[in-house]
């Protein structure tokens, strides 16, 4: 009964595949896979926003949507209903052609992550072996995206936030694939459902996640931050920043292009946590060994969500940082601390088992931390707060 | 969301093998002919790229993942993006009012023809010297991961230290101009 839960959805496509001839069985169930996947998370796009909106709300002590059903829950029918209804306005100077692919070509990219990432126990569409590699191959297609829906727009805005974006895009990339490298020198492989397998191990009821050893915690840490950067979410959402660029490059979208990006941006959140979780957090793994009964996919959602609430969290509290902060955080803090992660990840692979490791790895992450902000305290970077223009 | 169920599926090929490779041809084949033919220089990127990725699905359809996930993560996500940037930032986005064709482009056909020429040449008659019809070997990327850290390390390395020297190059030319304007 219980393994059944668990493989219930693969038990239902495999039932659903079998009405067809055995020559269109593997044909079709990839397509089901994919429409599957197609149907769910914009699903829980719905819901995302609608938590959004009311976590946000709650943080700034106000109601959030309240008007449209119990609790403004059907807010997000409301707000798809008016985007298709809006009118479809193209700028008349505007790349026509480059304008209209950009938003599909950004959904698109933003969808094929999914392919790759197990979403439960024998859930994965396909299982490459090199599963990490076409990830982060697809995101670094968005950028394209970007690019050309800033430059397609004949906009000063759309430019400046399309430049904005991609050069930000770009420089956390590096950190994103650097704090991702860790986990594939540790499990032995680049296939994301073999990284899954490396952490569903337990000592004494608690698992073997990578976040629970020195080098893990710190790769997570950073990778979460690349990850914020790479989806343009506060605190690094200069691209879209309202009060300096309009909306950034999609300034000129209206109606369902502006909805497609606003989709391929929660997507993009959606499977950038979703490898968070496959890398750190275990995938579908249960976080303590009595509650293995529960389904796998189950864990695997619980944790997603749980990453876009701290996503929703952090926007709600943090400011937004400037160009220069961005730039030089991404290149003279989290870069030299990835590459020293790397360093610590060798000696814990070569150090053996026992307590040693823990405490070596742990304290040379901890010193260079802290030598580091030290440093940058003692060149005087930090002091009161300056002026150069507004005094 | 079925395990292995692509592999099943699709690994013995719905479609024949020659079909695929001819529409990633003509894909790729577009993509090269629209980056030379259009007038604006960032379409012509934008079609380069189209034929970056025509390239990575060949990659693909051959079964070499690492050589085609890397072609799109370098070309796709780097290469073009560089490619755009540099065509943004020195003005050359404007279309020219005289067309894009060059005056000599008649000899520069011809010398593309010539070396087309030799290449395909080349090619041709290498093939029947190659021993018999060897299959195809499968590399994993683990196999090219271990080749380069055991047996290609040397290279790997001169390889990394060029690109360490150029990037310190790039960030020395900028530092400096910086500090003239100033």
């Amino acid at each position: 009964m219980i393994d059944s839960l668990d493989q219930i959805f693969v038990l239902l496509q495999h039932w659903l595949v079998n009405f067809l001839p055995a020559s269109w069985q593997g044909a079709a169930s990839v397509l089901i896979n994919a429409a599957a996947i197609v149907c769910v998370f914009p699903a829980l796009f719905a819901v995302a926003v609608w938590l959004e909106r009311k976590g946000l709300g709650r943080m700034q002590n106000r109601l959030g949507p309240n008007r449209v059903g119990p609790y403004g829950l059907l807010q997000p029918i409301a707000d798809g209903i008016k985007s298709l209804t809006k009118e479809d306005i193209v700028p008349l100077s505007a790349d026509a052609a480059v304008h209209f692919l950009a938003p599909v070509l950004l959904v698109v990219t933003a969808f094929m992550g999914f392919a790759v990432l197990p979403m439960g126990r024998n859930m994965v569409l396909v299982d490459l072996d090199a599963g990490l590699l076409f990830y982060f191959a697809m995101g670094a297609s968005t950028e394209l995206a970007v690019f050309m829906a800033g430059w397609s727009s004949r906009n000063k805005y759309s430019l400046l936030g399309a430049m904005r974006a991609v050069a930000q895009m770009i420089s956390y990339e590096v950190v994103l694939l650097l704090s991702s490298v860790v986990v594939v020198m540790m499990a032995g492989s680049l296939s994301l459902t073999k990284i899954v397998e490396a952490q569903n191990h337990y000592t004494w009821g608690f698992p073997h996640w990578y976040i629970f050893t020195p080098w893990g915690l710190a790769g997570f840490v950073m990778y979460a931050i690349a990850a914020t950067a790479e989806t343009n979410r506060s605190p690094f959402d200069l691209p879209e920043g309202e009060s300096e660029l309009v909306a950034g490059y999609h300034t000129e979208y209206s109606g369902f292009k502006f909805a497609l990006f606003f989709l391929g941006e929660y997507v993009a959140m959606f499977s950038i946590s979703g490898l968070g979780t496959t890398l750190f957090l275990g995938g579908w793994s249960a976080p303590f060994s009595f509650l293995t009964s529960v389904p796998s996919w189950i864990w695997f959602f619980s944790k997603l969500m749980l990453s876009i609430f701290v996503f929703i969290w952090m926007r709600g509290t943090l400011p937004r940082l400037r160009q220069d902060q961005l730039m030089n955080f991404a290149w003279k803090f989290v870069l030299p601390m990835c590459l020293l992660n790397l360093m610590v990840a060798a000696v814990w692979r070569f150090m053996g088992d026992g307590w040693l490791r823990w405490v070596v790895c742990s304290a040379i992450l901890l010193l260079a931390y802290a030598a580091m902000g030290w440093g940058e305290m003692r060149r005087g970077k930090i002091g009161p707060r300056s002026y150069r223009y507004a005094e | 969301m079925g395990h292995g169920a692509f592999s099943s599926g699709l690994g013995k090929g719905v479609l024949p093998m020659s079909l695929v490779f001819y529409l990633i041809a003509a894909l790729t084949v577009a993509g090269g002919l629209a980056s030379m033919v259009l007038k604006n220089t960032v379409h012509c990127a934008l079609a380069l790229t189209v034929a970056f990725a025509g390239l990575a699905l060949f990659f693909l359809n051959l079964d070499a993942q690492f050589a085609g996930f890397a072609q799109i993560l370098v070309y796709i996500g780097a290469v073009a993006i560089l490619v755009v940037f540099a065509i943004l930032l020195t003005k050359g986005s404007e279309t020219p009012k005289d067309g894009v064709f060059s005056r000599t482009w008649l000899a520069g056909l011809a010398v593309a023809a010539a070396v087309f020429a030799v290449l395909g040449w080349a090619i041709l008659h290498t093939a029947p010297m190659l021993p018999g019809a060897t299959p195809a070997p499968a590399v994993t990327v683990q196999q090219i991961g271990q080749a380069l850290i055991g047996r290609y390390v040397l290279p790997l390395e001169i390889v990394a230290v060029l690109l360490t020297a150029a990037l310190i190059g790039a960030v020395i030319v900028a530092m400096h101009e910086k500090e003239g304007t100033k």
